[in-house]
């Protein structure tokens, strides 16, 4: 079991387990409940036979001959898996800010730029994330600048906070994904916007 | 060859892959966590992972006894392995601005608890987790997963 367990590399493990007999090689897989309720599934293929786990503590067990659905309970994911649960980094925390024309953040917005700091505070090796974007006024080139014009503002105004430079990232998603789907040509004030990522 | 001059050549060997590292792979992701001893390996060589170390595709991540570690990858994804891990980042392509891409990693050994981040939100295809017996398709959720632990005691 042990040579099964140091052995590297995927395809030398099989390989070794084939030789060496080990015929304990296993593995098991737990759907986790979300937080966030999204959907969420797991597919759990052994070369033509699979699984799909999409509830709550529906786990499967992999063993050589396919695999079997199972189901397990918190205490038991606990102790299987407590470790690497405790070793989870922080979750992304995310915000909007908006602007009222150019790069010009609204009011409201100018005070969630100190929640955004706030934010940064606390994650202990902080990166952050900013994707600027527009309504759907004006050229695709005009607005993918406009929107990256955004992101860059926002960079800046962290930089003069004090957040280093090198733990920010900016860019500019034009006007390709806006908040509140309108025609093109119409101006919306919510889709003058930085999405920012914290994590 | 002395040794001294074979100390000199080691060291700016060193001094030229640190000054390399960095444009030759972009990094995918970073540590986050980390408890006891944790190694990152890349291109056969093996340094110790601290907390703001960068992991690049290709890296070997590993843990040993009583060790745990935490990465949050570019697209969100948190990955954490506990003790007697081994864990390979195969792929990460991620396109901040069109948020598309694709996510391979390996467990060859230990456990690993998953939160799936965008690329796994984008289609069912995008994310794919390896055991040395299973694949995972990871559809945008969270899950745990070991490649060694006995079998389930109430199947």
């Amino acid at each position: 079991m042990i040579r099964c367990l140091r052995t590297l590399d995927v395809s030398i493990t099989l390989f070794a387990a084939a030789v060496a007999g080990c015929a304990t090689q296993s593995g098991t897989v737990v759907l986790l409940p979300e937080r966030d309720g999204r959907a969420a599934a797991v597919h759990v293929k052994q070369g033509e036979r699979s699984l799909v786990l999409d509830s709550p503590y529906a786990a499967a067990e992999v063993t050589s001959t396919g695999p079997r659905a199972a189901k397990v309970g918190a205490d038991e994911v606990k102790a299987m898996f407590g470790a690497a649960l405790d070793a989870q980094p922080m979750r992304a925390t995310a915000f909007t800010l908006y602007f009222e024309e150019e790069d010009a953040l609204t009011g409201d917005s100018q005070r969630i730029v100190e929640d955004v700091l706030a934010a940064i505070a606390r994650y202990p090796v902080p990166d952050v994330v900013l994707v600027g974007h527009t309504d759907l006024v004006g050229t695709d080139t005009f607005n993918d600048e406009l929107a990256r014009k955004r992101a860059e503002s926002v960079r800046q105004r962290l930089v003069a906070r004090g957040i280093a430079p090198g733990r920010i990232v900016a860019y500019g998603r034009g006007k390709r994904e806006p908040a509140v789907p309108t025609g093109d040509g119409v101006p919306e004030p919510r889709n003058r916007r930085v999405e920012i990522i914290v994590r | 060859m002395s040794g001294n001059s074979k100390l000199r050549a080691g060291a700016v060997a060193m001094i030229f892959a640190a000054l390399a590292g960095p444009s030759i792979a972009a990094d995918i992701g970073y540590v986050k966590v980390v408890k006891g001893a944790v190694t990152v390996e890349r291109g056969g060589k093996s340094i110790p992972a601290a907390v703001g170390t960068a992991v690049q595709a290709g890296d070997v991540i590993r843990t040993i006894a009583n060790a745990s570690v935490g990465l949050t990858m570019v697209d969100d994804t948190l990955l954490s392995a506990g003790p007697n891990s081994v864990l390979t980042l195969d792929r990460l392509d991620y396109d901040p601005s069109m948020r598309n891409g694709r996510l391979d990693a390996t467990l060859g050994a230990g456990t690993l608890a998953v939160v799936s981040g965008r690329i796994a939100k984008q289609s069912p295809e995008a994310m794919t987790l390896r055991t040395p017996l299973a694949i995972l398709g990871v559809r945008g959720t969270e899950f745990a997963v070991s490649a060694h632990d006995p079998v389930l005691a109430n199947p």
